[in-house]
């Protein structure tokens, strides 16, 4: 009675009666019981991230909400951070550091890398602590963990969808004209959210057993923003005869950089005088495509490990 | 039985898989007999990885970062805690079990393996459906009013916005919280926050449902209703696991006790006896 095998014996009890004890996979198989935890198909979870989209949606937009709700000012601050993040990056590469030497309209150029980079940046940080961080939910309710990179994300997007307002009027402030060519940024937020779903699920994963990823990443982040051509003009200052006079290969390859890729293709559709980019839609619609399903596929790889944490 | 147990595991993986947490709308397609599994716990161990504390204290510096790095290699400060060990038991139709034992005994791990959240490190868990957790904590905002809180708190849960709209205005008059409804929780009493916690997490009914010490929670009248809202779950369940250190709970409620003591069952039968046994320690 006082020991564990009393419980072994109790499962006999069902079984049937030749004498030898019934494994308890076998009883568990012979009642049709399924494991606890294990990792459903991937269109099976596809369904079950779908089915809880209302959650996912409510996630972001309580974060979003939550955030500001200490400040007096409350969700005004959404509209500030940004346009006070404009004003600060202007003043020092604008103003102070000279950056601007060589390309037109530079605050519309710096402020619309800004802008995109941030984006991408604050997504991926934030898919990166949305398993580790909250371990706690994860260890009390059931749902598809993609759940939350993905609430993560659409966070950021909510996010982003104020700070366009405020990119587009400060575009208009600088004499930019309202072009054809602006109807297609709705297609170039896709894409690039696309990425940035991708992005986040696969640092999420990684983050779940990387502690150390949460120290490292800002590290990792401003090496990326200086990468990605936000303050300079990658061609001018790579290949340029005012910049390191390597080949125009080694160009080529920085801008293959997805941060870089989405900066420019923004770039291209709200600038007039900006230079478009070879091939630059085909990139981004690679970049959207190849991470958003090898980091979907690599995030659902490990869905029942994720609460050992 | 090892081998056994990880060839039918394997068996199982090949399976088309089954929607699993997808219970809420339809129970059992049969209705389970009374006294057929529906629970099988299987040799089972759990292993935490507990990091050292030090690793919040320096944050977002990325010098820092570095630095930790470097001189943490090959001496990663990582502990494993062996919180559950080798547990096997077969919890059936109509049962309900109450687990007892000390603080750190892995009560609380073990509901959570049962839950399906926590991996097992060996040995499996088997269940009928989904069994649920009863707690929502984990998922609500402090910062948040109370309104949000309860629609956030029952999309968390599994419930669509037709099931949500439904549920609303019961939670709010369970949870009797009146008008504070509107106020964020960080401004409630802890009486009236552990109030709406509980009636978000009582808001939906259970197959197999697992109770967390959940009832020792807001002042002498609410616990009455919280009780009589329980029992209520538990006549809907099939299956019903509780975790409590009040002992008169446990031997009013349950017809079966688990004593685990360090990770292991100690004693496992019918109330009185594990109960005057437990008591005689």
């Amino acid at each position: 009675m006082s020991q564990p095998e009393s419980a072994i014996a109790d499962a006999q009890a069902g079984g049937p009666s030749n004498g030898t004890p019934e494994p308890l996979a076998k009883l568990a198989a012979r009642y049709g019981l399924r494991r606890a935890i294990a990792r459903p198909s991937l269109l099976v979870y596809l369904r079950q991230l779908w089915e809880r989209r209302h959650f996912v949606m409510t996630y972001a937009t309580s974060r979003n909400v939550s955030k500001y709700s200490n400040s007096a000012l409350g969700q005004l601050w959404q509209v500030l951070t940004p346009l006070l993040n404009a004003a600060i990056y202007f003043l020092m590469f604008g103003v102070i550091l000279g950056a601007s030497k060589g390309i037109d309209n530079y605050p519309a150029f710096l402020i619309t890398g800004m802008f995109v980079f941030t984006y991408t940046q604050r997504s991926v940080s934030g898919g990166a602590k949305a398993i580790s961080g909250n371990l706690s939910l994860i260890r009390a309710l059931h749902f598809p963990r993609a759940a939350l990179p993905l609430a993560y994300t659409i966070q950021e997007f909510q996010q982003l969808l104020i700070s366009m307002g405020v990119l587009l009027g400060l575009v208009l402030l600088t004499q930019e004209p309202v072009t054809l060519l602006w109807l297609l940024i709705p297609v170039a937020l896709a894409l690039q959210t696309m990425f940035n779903v991708g992005a986040s699920l696969v640092l999420a994963r990684v983050g779940s057993t990387a502690r150390d990823l949460n120290q490292l990443l800002p590290f990792i982040m401003r090496t990326w923003l200086y990468a990605s051509g936000v303050f300079f003009s990658i061609e001018d200052r790579v290949v340029g005869p005012n910049g390191a006079g390597l080949p125009q290969w080694v160009a080529d390859i920085m801008y293959f950089n997805p941060a870089a890729a989405y900066i420019e293709l923004m770039r291209d559709l709200l600038m007039q005088t900006h230079p478009a980019r070879p091939y630059i839609w085909a990139v981004c619609v690679f970049w959207a495509l190849f991470a958003l399903l090898g980091g979907f596929w690599y995030f659902w790889r490990a869905e029942e490990k994720y609460g050992r944490g | 039985m090892a081998e056994l147990t990880e060839e039918l595991s394997r068996v199982k993986a090949e399976e088309p898989a089954v929607p699993s947490t997808d219970v809420r709308v339809h129970p059992n397609p049969e209705p389970a007999k009374e006294g057929t599994p529906t629970v099988i716990v299987d040799d089972l161990h759990i292993i935490y990885r507990v990091y050292g504390a030090a690793s919040d204290t320096e944050k977002g510096n990325a010098v820092n970062a570095l630095m930790r790095l470097v001189k943490r290699q090959g001496r990663p400060q990582m502990k494993e805690v062996h919180a559950v060990r080798g547990v096997s038991f077969v919890a059936r139709h109509g049962d309900a079990i109450g687990i007892i034992g000390r603080n750190g005994s892995g009560k609380s791990t073990m509901l959570r393996a049962i839950a399906g959240l926590l991996p097992p490190h060996s040995g499996a868990v088997y269940t009928n459906g989904q069994p649920s957790l009863l707690g929502v904590n984990a998922a609500l905002m402090r910062e948040l009013t109370g309104e949000r809180n309860i629609v956030l708190g029952c999309y968390a849960m599994g419930m669509n916005p037709a099931q949500v709209k439904e549920k609303y205005d019961d939670i709010v008059d369970f949870s009797g919280i009146g008008e504070f409804v509107q106020f964020p929780m960080s401004t409630y009493s802890s009486g009236m926050g552990a109030r709406l916690r509980f009636a978000i997490a009582s808001a939906r009914s259970h197959d197999v449902l697992l109770i967390d010490e959940a009832l020792a929670t807001g002042d002498r009248e609410f616990r009455r209703k919280s009780q009589d809202r329980i029992k209520k779950m538990r006549d809907e369940a099939g299956t019903v696991f509780l975790v409590a250190h009040n002992l008169d709970v446990i031997e009013e409620t349950c017809n079966r006790v688990i004593w685990l003591h360090k990770g292991k069952i100690k004693m496992d039968g019918d109330p009185q006896t594990v109960l005057a046994a437990y008591n005689k320690v």
